[in-house]
C-alpha cells in the first residue's frame, strides 16, 4: 500500500469532517484517515501536528501544509486542487 | 489443562488454520494505537519485519486482560533483540476501535490492536468461534501466529479448549530465536 500524501485527522460522524471528505472526493484526492477520540483532551496527536485539538485537521505533504477548521480546509483544497485555482490565477473566482 | 482446574474444560473442534510453513492470509482492518486508528494491512506490517499476531477474546474479558498484562510485562517487541529483529507484536479482536483505545490506555501497553467487529479475519484464518450464550456473536478463538516478512507462519498455536491461554515461554523461545 502506498502512503497517500494527504492525511485527514477525523472524528467518526463529525459533519465538519465529512464536509472535508466530500471535497477530497470531489477532487479525486487520495488520503488516509486517522480517527481520534471524541474527548478533546485525548487528542494529543492532533495537537502535536496542528497546534490545536480540533478536527478535522489535514496534513498535505504535497504542499507542506497543515491546517484545521473545515471552512479553511475546503478553501485550501479549492484553491490548491480545484478549478478555482486556475480561475484565481486568471484573476476570477471568489 | 487450564489454570490447574480439576475438571475437564470444553474441547473445541479441530481448526483449519494456517500452519507452520504456510502463508497466512492478508487482511486490512483499522489498526488502533495509543493516539488514533487507521486502516492497515497485515502485509504492511510484515513488509517491515516479523510479526507476532495474537487473536484474543473481546476486550474486557479476563483472558484479554491477563494476556496483554503478561506480554507487556515480558516486553515482547520492545526488548533490544526484538527491536533489532524488527519484531512487531499486534493483537486482533472483535472489539471496536474505541474499546481498543481504552484497553491500550488501561493496560498501559505499547501494542497496536486490529479491530474486526464482523470477525472476518478469524473466518479467513479458520478460527471463528461462536460464543455460547451470546446470540449472534462470533469471535476468534485464542490463537498466536509468528509470521516472517513474507507472512509465512513460523509458529502457530490455536486453542483447542475453551478457555485456553498461549504458552508464553514457548512463544518467547521462538522470539528469542529470531
Amino acid at each position: 500500500m502506498s502512503d497517500p500524501a494527504i492525511t485527514l485527522y477525523r472524528l467518526q460522524a463529525c459533519p465538519f469532517c465529512e464536509r472535508v471528505v466530500r471535497k477530497l472526493d470531489e477532487y479525486d484526492l487520495e488520503y488516509r484517515s486517522r480517527f481520534v477520540e471524541p474527548m478533546h483532551s485525548d487528542r494529543d496527536v492532533v495537537k502535536r501536528i496542528s497546534g490545536k485539538r480540533t478536527v478535522p485537521a489535514i496534513v498535505d505533504e504535497n504542499t507542506g501544509v497543515t491546517m484545521s477548521e473545515s471552512a479553511n480546509i475546503v478553501a485550501y483544497l479549492d484553491g490548491t486542487y480545484g478549478d478555482e485555482a486556475e480561475a484565481a490565477a486568471a484573476g476570477g473566482a471568489d | 489443562m487450564v489454570m490447574g482446574l480439576d475438571f475437564e474444560v470444553v474441547d473445541l473442534p479441530p481448526a483449519d488454520h494456517p500452519d507452520v510453513g504456510e502463508q497466512a492470509p492478508d487482511f486490512e482492518r483499522p489498526l488502533v494505537n495509543q493516539e488514533y486508528w487507521e486502516d492497515a494491512a497485515l502485509s504492511d506490517l510484515t513488509a517491515e519485519g516479523p510479526v507476532l499476531l495474537l487473536f484474543h477474546t473481546m476486550d474486557g474479558a479476563f483472558p484479554t486482560t491477563y494476556m496483554w498484562n503478561e506480554i507487556r510485562d515480558r516486553k515482547w517487541g520492545h526488548r533490544p533483540d526484538d527491536e533489532d529483529a524488527g519484531l512487531q507484536v499486534v493483537g486482533c479482536s472483535i472489539s471496536s476501535a474505541y474499546e481498543h483505545k481504552t484497553t491500550i490506555d488501561e493496560r498501559e501497553m505499547d501494542y497496536r490492536l486490529f479491530s474486526d467487529p464482523q470477525n472476518g479475519v478469524a473466518e479467513q484464518y479458520g478460527i471463528a468461534h461462536e460464543l455460547d450464550g451470546m446470540a449472534g456473536v462470533s469471535e476468534p478463538r485464542p490463537a498466536v501466529f509468528l509470521l516472517d516478512s513474507e507472512r509465512v507462519v513460523q509458529y502457530a498455536w490455536v486453542a483447542d479448549t475453551w478457555p485456553a491461554f498461549p504458552d508464553y515461554d514457548e512463544i518467547e523461545a521462538e522470539l528469542d530465536a529470531l
